[in-house]
C-alpha cells in the first residue's frame, strides 16, 4: 500500500467540469493466440458524469469484454489490440500494472454478474469491504474507514451492525450479496461504474430493488454508469443512452426513448418485437439464424444474413456508424427506412378464446416435496384439452417441483393426479407405458437435457425405439427434425455442434416425436437470449395448435405467457394465488401477490411511457 | 510410486464452488463452535467403525483363510506337529472366541507373542515404530512445504518455463515405484556412479535413527520423492483453479495489489482441498516405508512387517496392520477437521 | 408466424464431434504421449517379444562363475547364480506385465459397475458400498497384498485378486465422482421420464461420459499395478522364486550390487520407463480431455 495518494485523473464533478468522464474511442479486443480474430471491433462511447448508458446484446456480442475493457482488464486469452479508453487525460491502456491498481475500485469500479462467485467464500464481508478502502487510502485512518463501511451498508440498505458483517457471503441471500457488491463498487466514490447484468438470477422484487438503488447511487454521487445488459426492458427502466451490440461491434446509439420508439437498425428492431409485452397483446417475432462467431464474420454487415431489408450493398462494406437523429448514430445503409418501418408497426392482440374442451389432467389435493418439508400445498387444478396452462412464479414457488410430479420425476407426493381419468403413480417409472408416452417433459437448461455422446439423430429416436413402434423409424425422425425447423443434416451432429435454441428445438422435437397429449415445458426459454426466446415461444405455440396438444408452461417470466397461453396459475411459497384466463390476470390482478409481481417486473413500455411523459 | 493416495476414507467434503443465482440464505448469528465437536465426535465414531471392520477384515484375513498352522511349518510339516502348533495357536476354538481373545488382547495393549522370536509382540516392535516414525515425520516435514511452495509458484508462472520443468519431473516420480526410486538413488550415490552415502542405512541395536544422519539422506530423499510430486501436483491444480476464480478477479477489479491478492485471496483457499491430500499422503508413507526400510535395511515397522510375513508371524503381522490402519484413519480424521477449519461455508452449515 | 424462414443458417459445425476415440486422438498430438507410446512399445517389447530373442535360457548353466562382468557369453554379465543377466532380463517382463494388465482389469471392471451404482442409487446403497471401499481403503495397497500372501501364499491368483482389490475401490471412487454430477443432468432424468431400463441408462447414457477420467484412471491404476507387483517380488513374495521376473532378478541381486550392478540395473530401469511410460499416457489423456473440455466452456 502506497502512502502517496496517485494523482485523481478527474477533477471532482461540480468543479465547473462538463466534459465526459469516460470517452471510449475505436476500442478493438482480439484473441491472444491463434489466428488474433478479433471479437470487438470499432466501438466506441462516450458517458457524461450521472448518466447511465445502457450496452445491450445478446450473448456473443462482446458485451462484457467491452465493460471489462473499461478498467483495462480483459479476461484469459484475450487481449486489447486498439483504441483508447480515457479518463480525463489519462488513457487506461495505456497504464501499467501499477496504475491500473490504483485506478481500480477507486476511480473506476466493477459490479459483477455473480455476486455469489465474486465474493470470497473464505472472507467475512466486512473485511472484503474494508479492503478496497485500505487499498486506495480512502479516509484518515482505521476509524474513518470503519465509519465509512457502516456508511456504504446504509446506503444500499443493508444492516451496518458489527454482526452483520461478521457474516460469511454464504449466509447472505442473492439480493443482499449483490447489494454488497454494490457497496464496494460506490466505496472510494468512483468517477465510473461498470455494471454487468447486476441483476441475473435474482427474483423480481429484489431486482427492483437492487435497480433503484443503483438508480439512486448514481444519480446522488454524479457517477457515470456502464450497464451492461441483455434484458432491455431492464435497460429501459435504467439508462438514459442505449448501444445495441451485435457481433461485436456497435450497431445504433442514441437516447433512450428515441432508440427504443423508433429504431434504425434491423437487429435493434428485430430485438424489440422479441420481448414480450406485459399489457398489449402483441405476437412474439424471433430472429431465425444466429450471430457469427469471431473469426465468421461475413464480409460487409454482420447482420446482413438475418436481416429482411438486406440488399446488395450490405454485403460489399462494412457500414459506417453515422448521425441519422439528434445524438443518435447508427450502422445501416437503410437506416431511414427501418425507422419508419418501426414507427408503422401496430400491436395487434393474437389471443384466441378456445372453446373449453374435457379435461385431460385433473390435479385433486395434491401436495409435493422432500423427505422433511412440503413444498407444494393443495393443489386443485385442471387441464383442458388442447388448452395451454401458464404456471407462473418465483423461484422457489415451488412450480417446477410441481411441474417434474405431473411428469413423474418427483416422487413424493400426495393427493390425486388423474391422466383421462386414469389415476397416475408417483413415479414415472411405474407408469404403465401409454402413460408415460402421453405425458412427455421440456427441461429448462438445453445444455444439460442431451446426451453429449449420442448424435441428435439418435437423441430422437430413443422415445420411438422404446415405446415400440419400429417401422419408419428413420421418416419419423426427419418428419419431426423438419416440424422444429431443422434440416435433415442435423440427425448426424452431436448436441455441442448445436446452439442453445437449436438444442432446445431438438429436446421439444424428442418429446414431441411419439405424439403425446400432453407437454410439460418446465423454463425452456430461460437459459436462451431474448430473441431466440421469442423463436421457441412461437414455435411452441404453433405446434400446439397444429397438433392440439396440451400444454403446462411453466415460467418465471409473466409477459411471456401472454404469447402462449390461455389460463394462468400464479404461484406462491408451494400455493396458487390465482387462477384465470390470461387477460384478465395480466390487466386487472386480485391477488396481492399477482399485483406487486405486475408492478416489479420492468416493462419497456412502462418505461417509455414514463420517460416520454417527464 | 507402488500404488496411489486415495481420496478420503470418509468425508463429504465439497469442492470450495460458491453457488450460483440468488441462493436463499439462512440467516444465522455468529458461526457457534459447538458444531465442530459434534462433526468430530461423529467423524471419530465413523473411524472406529472402520477399525472395527478393519480388524475383522485383518483377522479373518490371517486366520480363517487357509491353514495358518501349516502356512508356518511349510509342507513337509508332520501332523502331529501341526496339531501341536494349532494347539499353541487356540486354532481349534470357535473362530469368533478366536477373534475376540484377539480383539481384547488389542485393546489391553496386548497383542501376543511373536512366533518368530517368541516375544511379546509389543516389546518387538516398540522400537521399529519410533524409527520409523522418525523417518516418515522428517519426510513429511521436508516434503510438504516444499510441495506447497514448488505447487502454488508454478501455478503463478503457468506455463513458464519452471511450470513446465516441474510439471515434467512430478510426472516421472509420480509414476515411479519407490522403490525403484530408491535403488536408482542407492546406484547413483552409493555404489556405482558415485560413492558419497552410505547404501544401507542400519541402526544397530540399542543405537537411535538420529545417530548417524548421512546414513538418513538417502531414504528420506526417497520418501520425498515418492510425496512430493503428487501434492505439488495437487497443489498447483488447486492454486489454478482459485486463480481463475470468480472472486481472485474481483479481488484485482477492486484495485488490490497483487501481494494481497495472492496472500489473502488465493492461497488460504487453495490449501483447503490440499489439506486432505496431504493427509492422505503421510498416510500413503506408512505404507511407503515397507518397501523403502527393505531397500535400505532400515530397522523400522516396513522391514518388521517383512519379515513377518516371510516368516508367517500371524501375531506380528496382525498388530502392524491394525497400527498402520489406525495411522489412515486418525490422519483422515485430521485432514477432515482441517478442512472443515479453512472452509466457513461447511461450519455453518454442520 | 415468423416473417422470414425460420431455416436455420448451414453454419459449419463449430468443434469437432466428442467421443472416446477423439480424446485418444487429441492425446496423441501432445508431446508427452508420444513419449509415452514410444517407451511403452520398447519396454513392452521387450517384455513381450524377449524370451524370443535370449541368446540363452533363463536358467541355463553356462560354466561361468557368479556375479562376473560382460563377457563373450553373457553381454552384461553375470548373476548371482552364474546365470546369463541379459537372458534373464529379456525373460523378465511377461509375467510383470500380464499381472499388472489382469488386476488392472480386475480393478475396471468391478470398480466402475461399483462407482456407477454408487452415483446412480445415491441413498442407502451408496453410504454402503463406499464404507465398504473404505475399510479397503484404510490399508496401503502394499500392505492388503501381503497380509493375502502371509495366508495364502504367493499364488498367480492371489496376487492377482490382492492388487486387483487395491484397484477396485480407487476406480469405483473416481467413477462414482465423475458419474454423480452426470447423473443429475436432464438427460438422464429425460430418459427415467420415459422409463429407459435402468441397466441401460447406467452403461449406455452415463458410462459414455465418465470415459475420459476413466482411461486417465485406468492408465494410473496400471502404473501402480505394475509398481506394486514388481515391489512384492521385490520383497521376495513372488508366485515363481526360480523364474526370471524383474522384480526378482532386483531381489537377488542387490546384495551383489556394488560389484555387478546390471542384475539390478537393468530389470529397474526397465521397470522405470514402464511405469514412466503408462504415467505419461495418461496425463496425455488428462490433459486432452481437459483441454476438449475448456474450448468448449468458452464459446
Amino acid at each position: 500500500m502506497s502512502t502517496t495518494p496517485h494523482p485523481d485523473p478527474l477533477p471532482r464533478a461540480g468543479e465547473g467540469y462538463l466534459g465526459p468522464a469516460i470517452v471510449v474511442d475505436k476500442l478493438r479486443i482480439s484473441m491472444s493466440s491463434g489466428s488474433r480474430t478479433d471479437i470487438v471491433d470499432d466501438v466506441s462511447f462516450e458517458i457524461a458524469p450521472g448518466e447511465v448508458l445502457g450496452l445491450v446484446g445478446e450473448s456473443g456480442s462482446g458485451k462484457t469484454t467491452v465493460g471489462l475493457a473499461l478498467l483495462g482488464h480483459t479476461r484469459r486469452g484475450v487481449q486489447i489490440t486498439g483504441g483508447s479508453v480515457r479518463l480525463g487525460d489519462s488513457d487506461v491502456l495505456k497504464m501499467n500494472d501499477d496504475e491500473l491498481a490504483h485506478l481500480r475500485g477507486r476511480v473506476v469500479s466493477y459490479v459483477p454478474q455473480d455476486p455469489a462467485a465474486a465474493l470470497n467464500p473464505a472472507l467475512r464481508i466486512g473485511t472484503q469491504m474494508r479492503e478496497v478502502l485500505e487499498a486506495h487510502n480512502f479516509g484518515a485512518g482505521a476509524e474513518a474507514r470503519t465509519q465509512r463501511v457502516a456508511e456504504m451498508m446504509r446506503e444500499v440498505a443493508l444492516p451496518d451492525d458489527p454482526a452483520y458483517l461478521n457474516r460469511y457471503p454464504h449466509e447472505l441471500s442473492g439480493g443482499q450479496q449483490q447489494r454488497v457488491g454494490l457497496a464496494i463498487a460506490f466505496a472510494c466514490r468512483p468517477r465510473v461504474i461498470v455494471l454487468d447484468e447486476p441483476t441475473t438470477g435474482l427474483d423480481v422484487t429484489t431486482q427492483a430493488h437492487v435497480l433503484g438503488t443503483v438508480r439512486d447511487l448514481a444519480a446522488a454521487h454524479g457517477v457515470a454508469a456502464l450497464y451492461v445488459s441483455h434484458d432491455l426492458a431492464v435497460v429501459g427502466t435504467l439508462a438514459m443512452r442505449v448501444a445495441v451490440m451485435y457481433s461485436g461491434r456497435i450497431v445504433e446509439i442514441g437516447p433512450v426513448l428515441d432508440l427504443f420508439r423508433s429504431a434504425a437498425h434491423p437487429y435493434t428492431e428485430r430485438l424489440i418485437f422479441a420481448i414480450p409485452h406485459l399489457t398489449g397483446g402483441r405476437e412474439l417475432i424471433g430472429i431465425a439464424g444466429r450471430a457469427p462467431s469471431p473469426g465468421r464474420r461475413p464480409p460487409g454487415c454482420s447482420f446482413a444474413p438475418r436481416c429482411e431489408f438486406v440488399q446488395d450493398r450490405c454485403n460489399a462494406a462494412l457500414p459506417e456508424l453515422r448521425p441519422i437523429a439528434v445524438g443518435h448514430r447508427v450502422r445501416c445503409v437503410r437506416a431511414e427506412e427501418v425507422r419508419g418501418h418501426m414507427q408503422r408497426q401496430s400491436t395487434n392482440g393474437v389471443h384466441e378464446e378456445r372453446a373449453s374442451q374435457a379435461a385431460v389432467l385433473t390435479l385433486t389435493n395434491v401436495n409435493a416435496g422432500y423427505r422433511r418439508t412440503t413444498v407444494v400445498h393443495d393443489i386443485n387444478i385442471e387441464l383442458s384439452r388442447q388448452e395451454c396452462l401458464a404456471l407462473v412464479g418465483e423461484s422457489g414457488s415451488g412450480k417446477t417441483t410441481l411441474a417434474r410430479s405431473v411428469a413423474g420425476l418427483h416422487s413424493i407426493r400426495t393427493g390425486d393426479m388423474l391422466l383421462n381419468g386414469v389415476p397416475l403413480a408417483n413415479a414415472a417409472r411405474n407408469r404403465p407405458r401409454e402413460q408415460r408416452r402421453t405425458i412427455q417433459y421440456v427441461f429448462q437448461n438445453p445444455y444439460g437435457s442431451l446426451n453429449p455422446r449420442r448424435t441428435i439423430g439418435h437423441i430422437i429416436r430413443q422415445p420411438l425405439e422404446l415405446f415400440g413402434s419400429s417401422k419408419d423409424i428413420d421418416k419419423k425422425v426427419a418428419e419431426m427434425l423438419d416440424r422444429v425447423s431443422l434440416s435433415a443434416t442435423y440427425a448426424e451432429r452431436y448436441p455441442d455442434q448445436l446452439s442453445g435454441g437449436e438444442r432446445q428445438r431438438v429436446a421439444i422435437a424428442r418429446a414431441l416425436v411419439c405424439d403425446p397429449q400432453v407437454l410439460i415445458c418446465d423454463e425452456v426459454t430461460s437459459a436462451l437470449d431474448v430473441s431466440v426466446q421469442a423463436a421457441i415461444v412461437d414455435l411452441l405455440a404453433s405446434l400446439q395448435r397444429d397438433l392440439g396438444l396440451s400444454m403446462l408452461f411453466v415460467t418465471h417470466n409473466l409477459p411471456l405467457v401472454r404469447s402462449i397461453a390461455q389460463r394462468v396459475a400464479v404461484m406462491s411459497h408451494g400455493r396458487i394465488v390465482e387462477l384465470g384466463p390470461v387477460d384478465t390476470i395480466l390487466k386487472s390482478p386480485e391477488d396481492a401477490y399477482t399485483r406487486r409481481l405486475l408492478s416489479d417486473t420492468p416493462s419497456l413500455e412502462v418505461a417509455l411511457e414514463t420517460a416520454e411523459s417527464g | 510410486m507402488a500404488s496411489g493416495p486415495s481420496g478420503s476414507a470418509s468425508a463429504t467434503v465439497e469442492r470450495l464452488t460458491p453457488g450460483g443465482p440468488a441462493a436463499q440464505a439462512r440467516p444465522t448469528s455468529a458461526p457457534a463452535v459447538s458444531p465442530i465437536w459434534g462433526f468430530i465426535g461423529r467423524r471419530i465414531l465413523l473411524g472406529a467403525l472402520v477399525l472395527f471392520l478393519v480388524s475383522i477384515v485383518v483377522f479373518f484375513a490371517t486366520q480363517a483363510l487357509g491353514d495358518p498352522a501349516r502356512a508356518i511349518l511349510g509342507r513337509s510339516a508332520t501332523p502331529a506337529s501341526l496339531a501341536a502348533l494349532r494347539e499353541q495357536l487356540h486354532l481349534n476354538r470357535p473362530l469368533v472366541e478366536q477373534y475376540l481373545t484377539w480383539l481384547g488382547g488389542l485393546l489391553h495393549g496386548d497383542a501376543g507373542n511373536s512366533l518368530a522370536a517368541q516375544e511379546p509382540v509389543t516389546k518387538l516392535i516398540a522400537d521399529h515404530v519410533v524409527n520409523s516414525a522418525f523417518l516418515v515425520l522428517i519426510a513429511g516435514a521436508i516434503s510438504i512445504p516444499l510441495s506447497i511452495l514448488i505447487g502454488s509458484y508454478a501455478a503463478l508462472r503457468r506455463d513458464k518455463a519452471f511450470d513446465v520443468a516441474m510439471s515434467l519431473s512430478t510426472l516421472v516420480f509420480a509414476a515411479l515405484p519407490e522403490f525403484v526410486v530408491g535403488i536408482m538413488l542407492v546406484v547413483l550415490f552409493a555404489t556405482t556412479v558415485l560413492h558419497v552415502l552410505p547404501g544401507v542405512s542400519i541402526i544397530p541395536p540399542g543405537g537411535k535413527p538420529w545417530d548417524d544422519p548421512t546414513a538418513l539422506v538417502l531414504p528420506v530423499l526417497t520418501l520425498v520423492l515418492a510425496v512430493t510430486p503428487y501434492v505439488a501436483r495437487i497443489m498447483r491444480a488447486s492454486m489454478i483453479e482459485v486463480l481463475e476464480s470468480d472472486y481472485v478477479e474481483m479481488a484485482r477489479l477492486k484495485g488490490l495489489p497483487e501481494r494481497v491478492v495472492i496472500t489473502r485471496h488465493a492461497l488460504p483457499n487453495a490449501l483447503g482441498p490440499t489439506f486432505q491430500v496431504i493427509a492422505l499422503n503421510l498416510a500413503y508413507l506408512a505404507g511407503g516405508i515397507i518397501v523403502v526400510e527393505y531397500v535400505f535395511n532400515y530397522g523400522g515397522i516396513g522391514s518388521e512387517l517383512r519379515d513377518a510375513v516371510y516368516n508367517h508371524d500371524l501375531p506380528v503381522i496382525q498388530a502392524l496392520a491394525m497400527l498402520i490402519a489406525g495411522l489412515y484413519v486418525v490422519l483422515n480424521l485430521l485432514a477432515d477437521v482441517a478442512t472443515i477449519l479453512v472452509t466457513p461455508k461447511l461450519r455453518t452449515r454442520l | 408466424m415468423s416473417v422470414l424462414n425460420p431455416l436455420v443458417t448451414n453454419e459449419p459445425p463449430l468443434v469437432q464431434p466428442r467421443r472416446a476415440t477423439g480424446v485418444l486422438r487429441q492425446a496423441l498430438t501432445l508431446g508427452r504421449t508420444r513419449v509415452g507410446v514410444a517407451l511403452l512399445i520398447i519396454v513392452g517389447g521387450i517384455a513381450v517379444f524377449g524370451p524370443l530373442l535370449a541368446p540363452h535360457g533363463p536358467q541355463d548353466y553356462l560354466g561361468l562363475l557368479p556375479n562376473q562382468g560382460a563377457s563373450a557369453k553373457a553381454l552384461f554379465g553375470t548373476d548371482h547364480l552364474g546365470q546369463d543377466v541379459w537372458s534373464r532380463f529379456l525373460d523378465g517382463g511377461r509375467e510383470i506385465l500380464l499381472l499388472a494388465l489382469a488386476a488392472t482389469v480386475i480393478g475396471l471392471v468391478v470398480g466402475v459397475t461399483l462407482g456407477l451404482l454408487a452415483a446412480y442409487t445415491k441413498g442407502f446403497i451408496d453410504d454402503a458400498l463406499m464404507r465398504g471401499m473404505d475399510v479397503i481403503l484404510a490399508f496401503p495397497s502394499i500392505m492388503l497384498a501381503l497380509v493375502a500372501i502371509a495366508t495364502l501364499g504367493p499364488s498367480y491368483w492371489l496376487v492377482i485378486v490382492a492388487v486387483g482389490l487395491t484397484n477396485i475401490p480407487r476406480v469405483a471412487r473416481i467413477t462414482r465422482a465423475a458419474a454423480q454430477p452426470i447423473v443429475e443432468r436432464d438427460f438422464v432424468a429425460a430418459a427415467e421420464a420415459i422409463g429407459v431400463p435402468r441397466l441401460r441408462i447406467l452403461f449406455v447414457e452415463i458410462l459414455p461420459n465418465v470415459l475420459s477420467p476413466l482411461m486417465v484412471e485406468g492408465s494410473l491404476r496400471l502404473t501402480y499395478s505394475i509398481g506394486l507387483i514388481a515391489g512384492l517380488a521385490f520383497l521376495g513374495f513372488t508366485p515363481n522364486p526360480n523364474g526370471a521376473d524383474w522384480g526378482v532378478m532386483i531381489q537377488e541381486n542387490y546384495v551383489a550390487l556394488s560389484v555387478q550392478p546390471w542384475g539390478v540395473v537393468l530389470p529397474v530401469v526397465a521397470i522405470a520407463f514402464l511405469t514412466m511410460a503408462t504415467g505419461m499416457i495418461g496425463d496425455g489423456i488428462a490433459r486432452a480431455a481437459a483441454g476438449i473440455d475448456r474450448t468448449r466452456s468458452a464459446e
